[in-house]
């Protein structure tokens, strides 16, 4: 499909158009931060934002989701299962480094067995993806081999000069551009000529930035595990982290959940819920836990991403190097320091 | 409609038999009649009392003996309390099964099998020894050594003195860790008895007991001259979705609830020592 386009003042009518057969989330702020959320009249598209605090994942797995509900009336139990989702919506806004990250997701929760609440959500949502306007020095996707150029998903987009152009790359995403051809236009040879450059423009910059030599050396499906796992820089990695799982719930990766019930007082409901492998209760048993130190709970969430995950997922790795825990986490320990300390010129010490 | 693999079947606790005094040995059939699914020695199922809560149990009966699945568990948290306080006609939710069996129908076929099982630790050992004793002729010499705090303690006693004694070509070996009045068996610890008794290393060794058990059990047998690649054990950790994506059950890249519970020890070797 030829590409189409729409200027950036015009973005509130191609919301509000796509909103009367879809729920529309993208970006939007709150309290002086940015999350995915429903638009609603008012609202627009801040492209100069990098990042929403949680990433775009929790449109399709959410922090928080009933699964079964259960009736106990003595000695009978009554079982219902929750709908999974079954109304269209698209999710708006979306870089490289989250798309990549529903991929991540889809090796664990589409592969047998499926996921119904996940694929069901996969299945009746668009992604529009938008080349990110303003890379930062904590970004590194292209580490994971992500072309930040072409976002991907359903449609990708680039902006240049106050207006978006945007290609469809699926059916879904042809369906998507379809229902809006009252709202988008053509694009002529100049507008192809502002897309490309923009993407050139954006390429020089992601060259540039400070770990854009991050290699992945070291680690991977090819790495021997039992090395990288007895590395005595674990410990000194691990000294400061305070074990918040901060990291774990910006990241569009991290696919852990614990399953845990409430009693309404007429049911009772079990719903899933994100955890993180850095608390301590992750993986407590009455008999004890088998990672009793922080040290352990920090090496597991690394270890998951940079060796476990590869292993089991034909080489592909677990993180998107979108840089949100380079950002959050308050000791500034991450990910990157892990891969330096423990990879790349390093991975041969031992 | 149900059918998410996280969605519990209804069903129904039929039996409670009390073991020992702190484990249980429940029965559970589904509630429409219809069987609840097919198993082999070794699988595990999720039990569910809503209120209570879910967790994984290893099954205990040997899928030889039809359409029920028995559960022995001790009670040690929230949740096995909740099980031990039901009554007979409970329902409760049951998803499963999980997990990788014992090798029953291939590597253990044709030999000699030597089962070492400490207090609780027998109940997945118990759905192989039946499955075994039920299909005899395919298997060799079968020796049974299995130890408990205290005689109160056993787990199925009368089923091992009035059936598994008096099966063809095995030997049972009990014994209790400390002395008691009325007790004129072995005293002693597992892997103690298990170098005084001294098996010769022809057979298949399958161990199932308190890690730290596990651990003095699998250095005696090396000790004896068994290979690693002769034994075979099952883990236990935390789980949660019980089909590998919730997160918190894996050693390194394998998931105890898809990949195990059943490890060779020589597979074992190569995980991080983090179980």
């Amino acid at each position: 499909m030829a590409m189409k386009k729409i200027a950036l003042t015009q973005l509130e009518q191609l919301f509000a158009a796509l909103s009367l057969t879809r729920k529309v989330y993208l970006p939007v702020e709150k309290a002086g931060q940015y999350d995915y959320a429903p638009w609603q009249p008012g609202l627009t598209y801040h492209p100069e934002v990098l990042h929403t605090v949680k990433s775009a994942k929790s449109v399709f797995f959410p922090q928080s989701e009933d699964l079964i509900r259960y009736k106990r009336a003595g000695l009978s139990l009554e079982i219902s299962q929750q709908a999974p989702e079954d109304e269209e919506f698209v999710v708006f806004g979306v870089h490289a480094c989250d798309v990549a990250g529903f991929e991540v997701l889809d090796r664990v929760f589409l592969s047998e067995p499926v996921d119904s609440y996940y694929k069901a959500r996969r299945e009746h949502g668009t992604v529009f993806s938008v080349m990110c306007a303003k890379p930062e020095e904590t970004c590194f996707c292209g580490t994971f081999g992500i072309d930040a150029e072409a976002p991907g998903g359903d449609v990708q987009s680039w902006l240049a000069d106050g207006v978006l152009y945007m290609e469809a790359l699926t059916e879904k995403g042809e369906a998507l551009l379809a229902a809006v051809s009252g709202i988008v236009s053509e694009v002529d040879d100049a507008g192809t000529q502002a897309a490309a450059e923009t993407r050139a423009a954006h390429k020089a910059i992601m060259e540039r930035l400070p770990l854009a030599d991050l290699t992945t050396d070291g680690f991977g499906a090819d790495a021997e595990l039992l090395p990288l796992f007895n590395r005595p820089e674990w410990k000194e990695l691990a000294s400061s982290c305070l074990g918040c799982g901060t990291c774990t719930y910006v990241c569009p990766t991290c696919q852990c959940y614990d399953i845990r019930e409430y009693n309404t007082g007429k049911e009772i409901r079990r719903f899933r819920v994100w955890d993180s492998c850095m608390y301590s209760d992750f993986t407590m048993m009455a008999a004890g836990t088998p990672r009793p130190d922080q040290m352990q709970r920090f090496r597991q969430r690394f270890m998951h991403k940079l060796k476990y995950y590869p292993d089991n997922y034909g080489g592909a790795f677990s993180c998107v190097g979108c840089g949100r825990c380079l950002q959050k986490c308050p000791i500034s320990m991450n990910i990157v320091k892990v891969m330096r300390k423990l990879g790349g010129a390093n991975h041969n010490d031992k | 409609m149900i059918n998410d693999t996280l969605t519990p079947r209804l069903a129904v606790v039929t039996q409670i038999r009390t073991e020992t005094p702190d484990v249980k040995t429940f029965r559970v059939e589904s509630a429409d009649g219809t069987p609840l699914f097919d198993h082999m020695p070794g699988q595990c199922a999720m039990l569910t009392l809503p209120g209570a809560g879910e967790a994984m149990f290893s099954i205990t009966s040997s899928p030889t003996v039809g359409g029920y699945k028995e559960f022995s568990i001790k009670r040690c948290g929230r949740l096995t309390d909740a099980l031990h306080a039901m009554e007979p006609g409970q329902q409760i939710g049951i998803r499963g099964p999980y997990g990788k069996p014992f090798p029953v129908d291939t590597e253990f076929r044709g030999k000699n099998l030597l089962f070492i099982a400490g207090g609780i630790g027998l109940a997945p050992l118990h759905s192989v020894i039946e499955y075994v004793r039920a299909h005899r002729e395919a298997y060799g010499h079968i020796d049974i050594l299995y130890g408990s705090r205290s005689a109160a303690d056993l787990v199925d006693l009368d089923r091992i003195q009035n059936e598994w004694m008096q099966e063809r070509d095995t030997g049972v070996y009990l014994t209790i860790d400390r002395p008691q009045d009325g007790w004129d068996g072995h005293v002693g610890f597992v892997p103690a008895y298990l170098k005084e008794l001294a098996f010769k290393p022809d057979c298949t060794a399958i161990i199932c007991g308190p890690p730290i058990m596990i651990k003095f059990v699998l250095a005696a047998l090396i000790e004896m001259g068994f290979d690693k690649t002769q034994v075979y054990t099952t883990l236990e950790l935390k789980m949660k979705c019980g089909v590998g994506k919730c997160g918190r059950c894996n050693i390194g890249s394998k998931f105890v609830c898809k990949d195990g519970p059943v490890f060779r020890c020589d597979e074992i070797d190569e995980l991080p020592n983090e179980y």
